[in-house]
Parts: structure tokens; sequence; C-alpha cells
């Protein structure tokens, strides 16, 4: 079931195409449903697709292309480190391998506590701030050292 | 000059707000335009004496994109902003949203006008949520003042805007892909015929543009085209927006006219970093072929140049710059994974195609390679190259084709010791 405050958020989605295609506001349905849930369960997502009355397979293949969406459990922090050219010549594997000795996990993983999942990611279209990361699809966060990474870790509770 | 254009609210205080925007006449000119009831054969014409080139990288005139939109069609249209920028290297869209959102809407409003819209999407970038917020409160602001939405100005033009927010995928900076995926599918793009501007979003009439080629329509109509095309050169008209990466002192996004020679570009980004020399550049973005550093430093910054003294292209101006520390084979064994992470696996030549480069391209990298390999990928890659839907599969193409034409002595260096020379 999808709560109120969902739907709320995406029947404000829904206002912004014709009233005949709902189908354009699964994307932001998916992120919405995901960013309360953590992740896109397959009963979310045929929630989502009930919702739009929209096939749930509708639903279901633009979770599965779109990178940012979740199919399985993630940790309550979602580091995703851009390793991409213009980061990559500004040293994000350094950024990378450290991240990596100070949470025991590597890229895909997800830490045993369940508080943080480490990813690389394709270009964020932020390049002026190499190298960098995001939180969980939201929060940026550039210019990086392995300095301002303890920092950033030590304030992640 | 800098900053005259796209960027004028950089330096106020709060440029982002409406209030900011309108200290420097924000709106006025559109306030003009449709109460005035100019023709929009005349914007058209400006717009066409402007020089204006779709500013998203494929360099397509402003003005005679708008002329392909069917004046008297009688049912919906769609204007669309393409600020789905993923490009490695690329970044200058989410600054004009974060610092002069404004003045993409007052752009937008204008072309809406002109081609008899009444319904816009800015279609952003995934991965820039606080860009996303506020665009999303930009509007909300326009929308308050009247700058958006019914009978504006008291006249029978209406024109509502919407954000639409991506989510993770570099193939919808594609128009047809993005278009696809405002209808909520997966970003795979369309044959072309039709294009969007007979068959678009929901499958009506669309026009697609770049966020840099909407935000560059007010200084147009309030200055005129001649004005915006003299601050450029001949055949590149105006301003540019550059995004420096990689090895430099300050990265950042800079604003100044086209034809402004590389050199000039390189100071601004306060030259090599580590007082180190220059290697190369990639000149428009990461599917623009590499430039050797002597070729670069003969290019002045504009469509002809790049083309025919670089040998590569503009692009969206997004200038990646390596040093002479960079491993070319690591470098583009990087960019052949994005390729491949990104092919939307709809053309067996790109869907196939992109990951033989990226496994032949790694095995070498991690010194593997084999003597054939430089032939393969060659051969691969000529293989790809116009055969696809769209324009993804030659850029997979384009940096291994260039990488190996200008650095080809470090390939074959890495397939014979099994590893870089730049440690010998």
């Amino acid at each position: 079931m999808l709560s109120q405050d969902s739907t709320a958020q995406i029947d404000k989605e829904l206002a912004k195409y014709p009233a005949d295609q709902r189908r354009a506001a699964v994307m932001s349905a998916l992120r919405i449903v995901q960013a309360e849930q953590g992740w896109l369960s397959k009963e979310a997502i045929a929630d989502v697709a009930n919702y739009l009355g929209i096939p749930e397979i509708a639903a279901l293949e633009v979770a599965t292309f779109y990178n940012m969406y979740e199919l399985e459990p993630v940790g309550k922090y979602k580091l995703t480190v851009c390793t991409n050219i213009s980061c990559l010549l500004r040293d994000s594997q350094e950024i990378v391998e450290h991240l990596e000795s100070c949470l025991g996990v590597h890229c895909g993983e997800t830490t045993a506590d369940g508080k943080f999942t480490l990813r690389e990611g394709e270009c964020m279209g932020a390049c002026g701030g190499a190298p960098l990361l995001h939180i969980n699809n939201t929060d940026m966060h550039e210019f990086l050292t392995p300095e301002k990474i303890d920092a950033l870790l030590a304030g992640l509770k | 000059m800098a900053n005259e254009v796209c960027f004028r609210t950089l330096d106020l205080p709060n440029p982002a707000s409406l209030e900011t925007y309108r200290s420097i006449g924000g709106y006025e000119t559109l306030k003009r335009i449709v109460t005035e009831k100019v023709p929009a054969t005349e914007i058209i014409n400006q717009v066409k004496i402007s020089g204006l080139r779709g500013r998203g990288g494929a360099g397509f005139p402003t003005g005679l994109k708008w002329s392909f939109m069917p004046r008297y069609y009688d049912g919906e249209k769609y204007l669309v902003c393409n600020s789905d920028e993923g490009e490695p290297g690329t970044f200058k869209d989410r600054d004009i949203i974060r610092y002069n959102p404004h003045q993409v809407i007052e752009g937008m409003a204008i072309a809406a006008y002109t081609m008899g819209v009444r319904t816009g999407y800015n279609y952003i970038h995934g991965e820039i949520w606080a860009e996303y917020q506020i665009f999303e409160r930009a509007l909300e602001e326009a929308r308050a003042a009247g700058f958006l939405g019914e009978n504006l100005f008291g006249t029978n033009f209406s024109f509502n805007l919407f954000a639409h927010h991506g989510y993770g995928a570099y193939i919808c900076g594609e128009e047809t892909a993005l278009i696809e995926s405002i209808e909520g599918k997966k970003g795979q793009p369309r044959f072309k015929p039709p294009f969007p501007a007979s068959y678009g979003v929901f499958g009506k009439p669309t026009n697609v543009n770049n966020t840099e080629s909407y935000a560059s329509i007010p200084y147009i109509m309030q200055h005129g085209g001649q004005a915006f095309q003299d601050l450029g050169v001949p055949n590149s008209g105006g301003t540019k927006i550059f995004s420096v990466s990689g090895h430099v002192e300050k990265p950042g996004n800079f604003e100044i006219g086209m034809g402004t020679p590389f050199p000039d570009l390189l100071a601004l980004a306060g030259g090599v970093w580590k007082g180190r020399k220059l290697k190369a550049v990639i000149p428009g973005g990461s599917s623009t072929a590499v430039v050797p550093a002597d070729m670069m430093m003969q290019c002045t910054m504009d469509y002809d140049s790049i083309s025919k003294v670089g040998k590569s292209s503009l692009g969206a101006g997004s200038v990646i710059v390596m040093d002479e520390s960079t491993d070319m084979v690591k470098a583009l064994s990087r960019l052949s994974y994005f390729y491949y992470e990104e092919s939307c696996g709809q053309c067996t030549p790109c869907r196939e195609g992109t990951g033989w480069l990226w496994r032949v391209v790694r095995r070498i990298a991690e010194g593997k390679g084999r003597p054939e390999d430089l032939e393969l990928l060659t051969d691969v890659s000529n293989n790809i190259s116009g055969r696809t839907i769209c324009a993804l599969g030659d850029a997979a193409a384009t940096p291994v084709i260039s990488f190996i034409k200008h650095f080809r002595p470090e390939f074959e260096y890495y397939i014979e010791h099994g590893r870089s020379m730049l440690a010998a």
C-alpha cells in the first residue's frame, strides 16, 4: 500500500501531465516511493502501477532501466562516488579506496550493520566539483579529500 | 567581458530569485513581445541573425529549428528543455538552473509564444536534485507573478511549464529518448524521421532545445540578434559557457565569447595544475575526439576552429584537460566502460559493440593486450559508427578511434610490455 503522503506527492506530479497520460508520472512516483521505503520491492512497483492505472510491467521496466532506482534493499546511507573521466583525473580512485577502507566494504556492497552502501556511479553533471559523491540520490558533496570523507562519515549517524 | 548572457545574475545577491532577475529587467522582454504581439516570423528572424546554434552539443541553428514547428497546427504542441546533462565533462546547465533559472523560464516562454505552444517541460538530470528543487521554486515564483499560466499579461497567450525529473540514464540526453522518458517509458531513442517537430511528446509536435539555448533567448530578444552574434565570431554567434574540468587549477564554468583562443580559456581556469605540462584536451565532452596539446593550443573556442584545426567538435563546450601524467589507456578504459554501461540496448551494434570495446581496452590497460587488439578496436568502432538509431554508438567509437590515432605508441607499449610507458 502506498502511504497517504506518497499518493499526495504523486498527485502533484500527475497534475503536470494531461489527464489521459498518467504513465508520465511513473518516474517521479517510483522516486517518491523509494524515498519513503528505501528501495523498490516488487510490491511497491506494483502499487505504483496500480495507482497510475498502468500495467505492472510498464512500471517495472522503468524501475530497471534507470540507474538511481534500487531493486534490492540498500543501507541507510547510499554513497555513490562518481569515477568517470573528470573525477578519475582528480583522483576519485583515492576517494573510493579511502571509503572502502573506512567502511570495510567494496563498491557494490553494504556494511554489515546496514548503515552504508557504497557504489561507483556514472557522470553526475557536476564535473567542476570533482571528485564528488552523492548521498541517497540527493545530497551532492564536491571537491572531496580523504579528510572531508572522514568528517562526512562522522556526521552520518 | 564574461558572464554577459546566461550568467547575468551570477554576481548578484540571491541570484536565482525572481526579485534579482527582475532587477536586471527580467521578464520585460517577454512582456513586450506578448503585449505588443511581435510577429513570430520577426522573432525567428532575430534568432537566426543571432547565429545561436544548439548548445546541447549538436550545434544545429536554433532559429531554423524553430521554423520547423508547424505554426498553424490546431492541436496541442509541446516545448521541451533538455537539462539532462550527463555527458562526462559537462556541467553548465546545472549552474544556469542554480544561478539563473528565471532566464530559462523566460526564454522558454518566448519560444512558446513564437511557436504557439501552451505547455512545456524542463527535463532535469536525475543526479542534480538540489537544482531540480531550485527550478520548481522558480516556477512557483513565476506562476505567482503572472509570468506563467493562463492569459498572460491580459492577452490570449497561455503557457504552463513543469519540471520533469530524470533518474539516471545518460541516453535521455538524446532528444527522442528524453521524449520517451517524459512519457514515462524507458529512455530508448526513436527512429528519425519523424522528427520531434512533427511527432514528439505524446505524439504531438514538439520543439526540444538545450537549457543554455533557451537561456540565451531573452538576451537576443532584448538586445537584438546582431548584438548576440557580435559577442562571438562568424558561424559561431554569441557567448558560450565552457565547462572546464580535469587537470586545471580552477575548474569551473566560464561564459565567454565564441572564438576565444583556447590558451585564454585555459588561463581563466588557472592553467594546468601543479605546474605540469598540457598533454591533451577533450574539447566538447567525452563523445568528442581527443586533441593533443600542440593542436589544441592553436584552436579558438568555436565550431569551425575545433573542427578544422582540432579535428574534433565543440560539442557542449565541455573541456576536459589532461596533464602530462595522464595514462591515456586507463582514461580510455574508463570512457569505454561508461558507454557500455549507458547503451540503452536497443541496437545490436551499440549494445554488443560498446561492451566489446570496453573489454578489449580494459585488457590492454590490465597488461593483457594482444598485438591484434588495436586493429580489432578500430574494426569494432567502424562497425558501430553509423549503424545505430542514435548517436550513442558513434559517441562510444569516437574516443576509441581518436585516442588510438593520437596516442598509439602508449597503447603499443602497453601491449608489448604489459604496463604503461609513463612508468618507464
